[in-house]
């Protein structure tokens, strides 16, 4: 429970930090990214100060054998660089650069009820559930045999 | 257009910095959306509680917010549809095989030097920017 209850207040504090730096705004994402029109550095100097601060952050809570509120350990990322990576950075990337929109800011966006972010959201789910769906069909491919009985119902 | 906001990007940055660290320092977990809410869609079993009380909190945080005077503004979307879902499915899809998004490589990865985040970061900033120059520029317009 209390583990529900920090995840619960963290989303909240990363909302606001959202809302308050500008980046729930898709347009000022955009501008950002435009480097060659009316450049607007905003996300450089959010992205400066959200790793200033996790960066320290992390390094000290790094000391701890393990969290506060879970018993298992902290969380150790992948590090090595493989070609999914490569490919669903330039997918993410080519999404990220026409509407300006990722997943952080898309949720918050939410709350304004448009239309077109809850479309947003939809097809973005709908691309991470299509990306577990293709990553068991592969993982099934080679060995056919291998695969499950379809599964019966009820 | 949109102004360049030194201090509001400082102080909202420094409160993601924040989330991302007492996220760690409470639940041992990356402050990853893409990852947290694609387990919350896909994950059979246990360990989604967590997972649905942090997206919770991020789809309230603007009510919240709104009681203490910050302000959601109106988000300012393309006006093709088509371009909206095709955007979507891209960066659905696109951070879940490339294991992170702007959260999760861009803030918590690169936090941690990790190569692969650091790569994952060039890349997506890279593509977007071209994205944006070709849509607003044209090619050899």
């Amino acid at each position: 429970m209390p583990t529900v209850v920090a995840a619960a207040l963290c989303g909240i504090i990363f909302g606001f930090g959202l809302i308050i730096s500008g980046m729930a705004q898709p347009a000022k994402v955009l501008n950002f990214l435009d480097i060659f029109g009316r450049w607007d550095p905003s996300l450089a100097l959010v992205m400066i100060a959200a790793l200033a601060v996790s960066s320290v952050g992390y390094a000290l809570v790094r000391r701890r054998e393990r969290p506060l509120f879970a018993p298992q350990g902290m969380c150790r990322a992948k590090r090595d660089i493989d070609a999914p990576l490569v490919v669903g950075s330039g997918l993410f990337g080519i999404g990220w650069g026409l509407v300006g929109l990722c997943p952080g800011p898309a949720l918050v966006d939410l709350a304004t009820l448009s239309p077109k972010v809850i479309l947003f959201v939809i097809a973005m789910a709908a691309g991470m559930v299509a990306h577990r769906w293709w990553r068991e069909a592969i993982r099934l491919e080679p060995s056919p045999a291998a695969a499950p009985s379809p599964a019966i119902d009820g | 257009m949109t102004d360049f906001t030194p201090v509001s990007a400082l102080i909202g940055g420094s409160l993601i910095g924040l989330a991302a660290t007492l996220l760690m320092l409470l639940t041992g977990r990356i402050a990853g959306i893409s990852g947290i809410l694609a387990g919350t869609l896909t994950l059979a079993g246990g360990d989604k509680a967590w997972r649905y009380a942090f997206i919770a909190g991020l789809i309230v945080s603007p009510l919240i917010g709104a009681l203490i005077g910050l302000q959601l503004e109106e988000p300012r979307m393309p006006s093709s549809w088509a371009v909206i879902v095709v955007a979507g499915l891209l960066v659905g899809f696109g951070s879940r095989l490339g294991g992170g998004c702007t959260s999760g490589h861009g803030v918590c990865g690169i936090a941690r030097l990790s190569p692969r985040s650091i790569v994952a970061t060039l890349i997506f900033m890279g593509t977007a920017m071209m994205v944006v120059f070709v849509s607003r520029h044209g090619l050899g317009m």
